[in-house]
């Protein structure tokens, strides 16, 4: 059984949670060209080495940020995920290949996550049920 | 086939051929380079010389023929698909794996099973419906069986409503079939070999020149070739190397376990499939049972097995075959592949002109093979792209015009 340490509910079996996907910076969608925002739903960085993630531990709703070796299939660290806007981590190097920008300073206090983006989740398309969340990286926040 | 058997029963010799031919030393340029030495890649090496003419091809591999996912699949091949696209697409593919075993002389073992995917619940049987009536339209051999009918096919199927998700009806497929997967990558290799085209296993690419938006080479672990043209198609790392030439992928890769149970008997003829219990069964020509899953439930660049798929796959086995309760299971074992969002493949062009793409092959690749190395070879050989392939392209992430191919997917990942 693989272990996941999760920040609020302690050390608990990894098939309780739902990896999210990167965290990674959201192009604001009334400004970004079609291009960026297609890049950001769609297009995966999909790093074979050290990746920070969204995971969720499903049984109590409860959003946290791991950090994973992707090859070794290691969990380096978990933490809340108001720890990436309270203490200005840089996960722009991580999450891109080159950082074209640097990310908005981070405000405090967290801001509330974007209640607009859900909408923007494509809707599933077929009737089978989906474990696999491969969209919603926006669910964060 | 028959003729050489004949002949080689009647030698006094029994000659010996080497199948394979050794690796050649590398050659400075090459006019296509191919990068995967798995089933895709041989079958366009194959197609670009045998319909092409073009020979002086090169495929390259970082490990052995068939390593990667040509050898971890469960080899079953169908074309009853949801989108017409992909209908039309994979019933090309079944037409080329008939007539396979013949075209390469070499027995892939092509065997006719009749597949089953069975439907526990409404929205399941609605969408065998559908997949049905798209199926029926396009001339693939498909239909909606009830309880009565599936239970008379597949008499070893429990039917009892005394289980946590009772059989309501299947989508049966007559023609699913599954092939001898190792024999499939073997055969192209083979006859590739034949008309010129040389391997390259062992043979890893650390690099992709591209010059002014043109492939021109690659770096290998060999030494560098230049190449007039090349392709990838390695299911697993696709987005490792598509960074090579500088582009990115809608791609996560993820693995797949499967696993076999200890030869039987053959009691199992048809292949059975559960999307909603996220199963899949057949039984090989060996007798081992082959059985496969969903996808793992995250990410990673990993082939480790692990025991929540087996308690997971095998409390849903239990429930379709609850006497399988003895039998011990022989090998598992997990494959890399490359989940799209849609459910579909990622071929065609790229951003990098002459560099071509057979990617995202996610969990439903080996049923592809003859008909992506036909298709593939013909784009890279005439620089049009198939109208067969057109809506796999990679730009339909850029203008949303993405498949839906995700019911018809085996197994509810």
């Amino acid at each position: 059984m693989k272990i996941m340490p999760c920040p609020l509910n302690g050390p608990r079996n990894i098939q309780e949670f739902i990896c999210a996907g990167p965290v990674e910076p959201h192009p604001d969608p009334s400004r970004c060209s079609d291009d960026e925002w297609a890049e950001f739903v769609w297009l995966e960085e999909n790093l074979a080495g050290v990746v920070r993630e969204w995971w969720c531990h499903a049984a109590t709703s409860y959003w946290f940020i791991a950090e994973r070796n992707t090859v070794t299939d290691e969990i380096l660290a978990t933490y809340p995920a108001d720890r990436v806007f309270s203490e200005r981590v840089d996960f722009a190097p991580l999450a891109l290949p080159e950082p074209p920008a640097p990310p908005e300073p981070p405000k405090a206090p967290a801001p509330p996550p974007p209640a607009e983006a859900a909408a923007d989740t494509p809707a599933g398309d077929a009737p089978s049920d989906d474990a696999l969340p491969l969209a919603p990286k926006e669910t964060g926040g | 086939m028959a003729f050489g058997l004949l002949k080689y029963g009647l030698s006094r010799r029994r000659p010996v051929k080497r199948f394979l031919s050794a690796r050649p030393e590398l050659r400075p340029s090459y006019d296509v380079a191919i990068i995967g030495g798995g089933g895709h890649g041989l079958a366009t090496a194959y197609y670009l010389a045998a319909k092409h003419g073009v020979r002086n091809v090169a495929v390259f591999d970082k490990g052995w023929l068939g390593g990667g996912n040509t050898g971890r699949n469960t080899a079953i091949i169908r074309s009853n698909y949801l989108t017409p696209e992909g209908v039309a697409f994979y019933e090309e593919s079944m037409r080329l794996y008939r007539g396979l075993s013949e075209e390469l002389d070499f027995n892939i073992l092509y065997s006719e099973r009749g597949h089953f995917t069975l439907a526990h619940s409404d929205a399941a049987m609605r969408t065998s419906r559908w997949r049905a009536e798209v199926n029926k339209h396009l001339g693939v051999d498909s239909e909606v069986v009830g309880r009565e009918e599936l239970a008379r096919l597949v008499p070893l199927l429990n039917m009892s409503d005394e289980v946590r998700h009772p059989v309501l009806g299947a989508l049966y497929h007559p023609p699913g079939a599954l092939a001898r997967h190792d024999a499939v990558a073997w055969a192209y290799a083979g006859r590739a070999q034949e008309l010129g085209v040389e391997i390259h296993t062992e043979t890893e690419v650390t690099g992709i020149n591209v010059e002014n938006g043109r492939v021109t080479g690659l770096e290998t672990t060999r030494g560098p070739v230049a190449c007039g043209k090349a392709m990838q198609a390695v299911a697993g790392l696709s987005g490792q190397v598509a960074r090579l030439a500088g582009f990115t992928l809608p791609i996560r890769t993820v693995p797949l376990q499967a696993c076999v149970s200890l030869p039987l008997k053959p009691f199992l003829d048809p292949i059975i499939v559960s999307g909603s219990l996220h199963v899949y069964i057949s039984q090989s020509d060996r007798g081992e049972l082959v059985m496969g899953g969903a996808t793992d439930p995250y990410p990673r660049y990993q082939t480790s097995s692990t025991l929540d798929f087996m308690e997971g796959l095998m409390a849903h086995i239990l429930e379709l075959f609850p006497f399988m309760s003895d039998v011990p299971v022989l090998r598992q074992w997990a494959g890399m592949t490359d989940m799209t969002p849609d459910f579909a493949p990622v071929m065609g062009l790229t951003p990098v002109e002459n560099y071509y793409i057979d990617s995202g092959w996610g969990t439903w690749g080996f049923k592809a093979t003859p008909v992506c190395g036909n298709r593939m070879a013909e784009l890279i050989a005439t620089g049009r792209v198939p109208e067969l392939i057109q809506s796999f392209h990679l730009d339909r992430f850029r203008d949303f015009s993405l498949m839906g191919e995700k019911g018809a997917a085996s197994v509810g990942h």
